[in-house]
């Protein structure tokens, strides 16, 4: 009985914050009218969000399920020095590769753009992604493709046709964890983007907080954190079961 | 699908005579793993090397945000020594990272041993326990910046009413308060997170084990030291690793929650490095720390990975 009094006041505390942000962007119900006003209007920073979002989850889940299928069915030249680069990036701090990448994206014309800044969160999330999706395609016998391969059908027929339905489990934790970090972060938006009209969710929300000279609407600031936090929370209670999986892979960024 | 496809492959290949010749280029093992691997190959080189690169020259240049880079190594390096709010930023995120790391994974592993066994409702708690971790930082920094807003936040009035505090608390308006609140919002962000982590290590010891171990009338605590923490290393070598490194390269809760305040007592070093580029248009300075932050961080983990994985 200690032990569930003990556990259900540890609950509490970590869920009363959340509760209380629902509860508090809602107690007056312009909060959320006001939100939907705010700066450029909800509808554009909720749209871009969305636009990097599944830029993002695409562009992750092609380079690393190609990338996871060459590396565990091929030998090729530089494989394990491009395996090795790849997996570096995990040890670069954030800002050491954003800082140029400001600059990088000029050059290339995706200066404040939102493809720039979802290629970015691609290559941030391909270490993971690509050991995840290698570890997948690698646990497959060799028998699944090898009798097509000897009927003549071409590797990439193989690939599409038979391998990529088996390791549709790994593609959704690939899925949700590219989701879950462009949705959220706000780093590599904030320096990358930076025009009001060009922001994503999380830049325009905490821009409230620092660009009013005035009084803050702490109300709508609540509706703000709850515009962003349940399309997360749910998707979480959702795929919970493919999002322990990303844990038990042993590919992880803190 | 396999015997339509049977006949078809025999005929384009005209029979056994193939055998003999040697596959078109785009058959060899080693050209097609690098058509598949070539989209990662691209965004390794030019979204990861290739800044990896300019970073090293920009931290050479004179690079004003807007304008002509020109020359002026080593200016930029030379002039770390001088910045105080650096200076400043190293010590305050050494400390930051100090406690946060020591606090965050004792509390995780208590929460992961709480969550170990297999009893009803136990799934319950565990999410309970990890559903912060769902929400996205920037997120929760703004939630706690309401909740802990003596006028607007339930924390003051609950506080009050259990006769905790008698005046409203600044939250965020003292250094150590500041650092305090940063802590609490960290735990409550990151604590299920660790716990998962350990989790997973927790659930691969194998049951055997403990279960001889107690046929062998050991106590709870002796399970724990013997078996249970020298098992579970590994797994605690991650856990640190990961959190010294987040800490270190902190800057969502301080830019968003603290602001840098009050008086610049809680400005992060990559809070710098962000005010060096984006506030005072310096690149090239900006480009220095940052070239310093990671060698210094490629330094530690190779340092962390060597002292934390040797065996006991």
């Amino acid at each position: 009985m200690r032990y569930y009094t003990t556990m259900s006041a540890l609950a509490v505390l970590f869920l009363f914050p959340l509760v209380w942000s629902g509860w508090a962007s809602m107690e007056e119900p312009h909060n959320y009218v006001e939100m939907a006003g705010f700066g450029e209007g909800l509808g554009t920073y909720l749209t871009n969000s969305v636009v990097v979002s599944v830029m993002t989850v695409a562009g992750t889940l092609f380079v690393s399920a190609l990338g996871g299928y060459a590396f565990a069915r091929f030998a090729f030249p530089g494989k394990n020095l491009l395996f090795l680069a790849t997996l570096a990036i995990l040890m670069v701090p954030y800002a050491t590769v954003l800082i140029p990448l400001y600059v990088l994206l000029g050059y290339i014309g995706l200066q404040n753009s939102l493809v720039g800044v979802a290629l970015v969160f691609v290559m941030f999330q391909l270490p993971f992604a690509l050991f995840m999706m290698r570890n997948a395609f690698e646990a497959l016998p060799k028998e699944l493709e090898e009798a097509a391969l000897v009927d003549g059908c071409t590797t990439f027929r193989a690939f599409l046709r038979i391998l990529l339905r088996a390791v549709r489990p790994a593609m959704v934790t690939v899925g949700l964890f590219a989701f879950l970090a462009s949705w959220n972060d706000f780093f590599a938006p904030l320096i990358l983007l930076n025009d009001g009209a060009g922001f994503t969710l999380p830049v325009a929300v905490v821009s409230m907080t620092q660009n009013t000279f005035g009084a803050i609407d702490y109300g709508m600031l609540q509706a703000g954190v709850m515009v962003m936090a349940i399309p997360c929370l749910i998707l979480f209670l959702v795929l919970q079961r493919h999002y322990v999986r990303g844990f038990m892979s042993g590919a992880l960024r803190g | 699908m396999t015997t339509l496809t049977r006949p078809r492959g025999r005929a384009a290949r005209g029979g056994s005579s193939s055998a003999v010749a040697p596959p078109p280029w785009w058959r060899r093992q080693g050209a097609q793993g690098w058509l598949y691997a070539a989209p990662t190959a691209l965004i390794v080189v030019v979204l990861f090397l290739a800044p990896l690169v300019l970073v090293g020259w920009m931290s050479l240049n004179r690079w004003p945000l807007l304008g002509e880079a020109t020359l002026n190594a080593p200016a930029n390096y030379t002039k770390i020594a001088d910045n105080p709010l650096f200076a400043d930023a190293v010590w305050f995120t050494l400390k930051y990272t100090v406690i946060i790391t020591v606090v965050l994974s004792l509390f995780a592993l208590g929460l992961a041993l709480l969550v170990q066994e297999r009893r009803p409702g136990v799934g319950f708690f565990r999410t309970a326990f990890f559903l912060p971790g769902a929400v996205g930082f920037a997120a929760a920094a703004l939630l706690f910046y309401g909740m802990l807003n003596s006028d607007f936040g339930p924390i003051d009035p609950i506080l009050r009413t259990l006769g905790i505090i008698d005046e409203p608390v600044s939250w965020i308006g003292t250094p150590n308060m500041a650092l305090f609140s940063t802590i609490t919002l960290v735990l409550w962000r990151f604590a299920g997170f660790n716990m998962l982590i350990l989790l997973t290590g927790l659930q691969a010891i194998p049951v055997a084990v403990y279960e001889a171990a107690r046929t062998d009338g050991a106590s709870r605590w002796v399970i724990f030291r013997r078996i249970t923490l020298p098992l579970l290393r590994p797994t605690i070598a991650l856990m640190l690793i990961m959190s010294v490194t987040g800490s270190l390269l902190a800057f969502d809760q301080f830019f968003i929650f603290t602001n840098g305040g009050p008086d610049n007592s809680t400005v992060s070093m990559v809070m710098v490095i962000y005010r060096d580029a984006f506030l005072r248009f310096d690149l090239g300075g900006a480009a220095a720390l940052s070239v310093v932050l990671l060698i210094a961080l490629v330094a530690l983990n190779a340092l962390q990975l060597r002292v934390l994985r040797r065996p006991e």
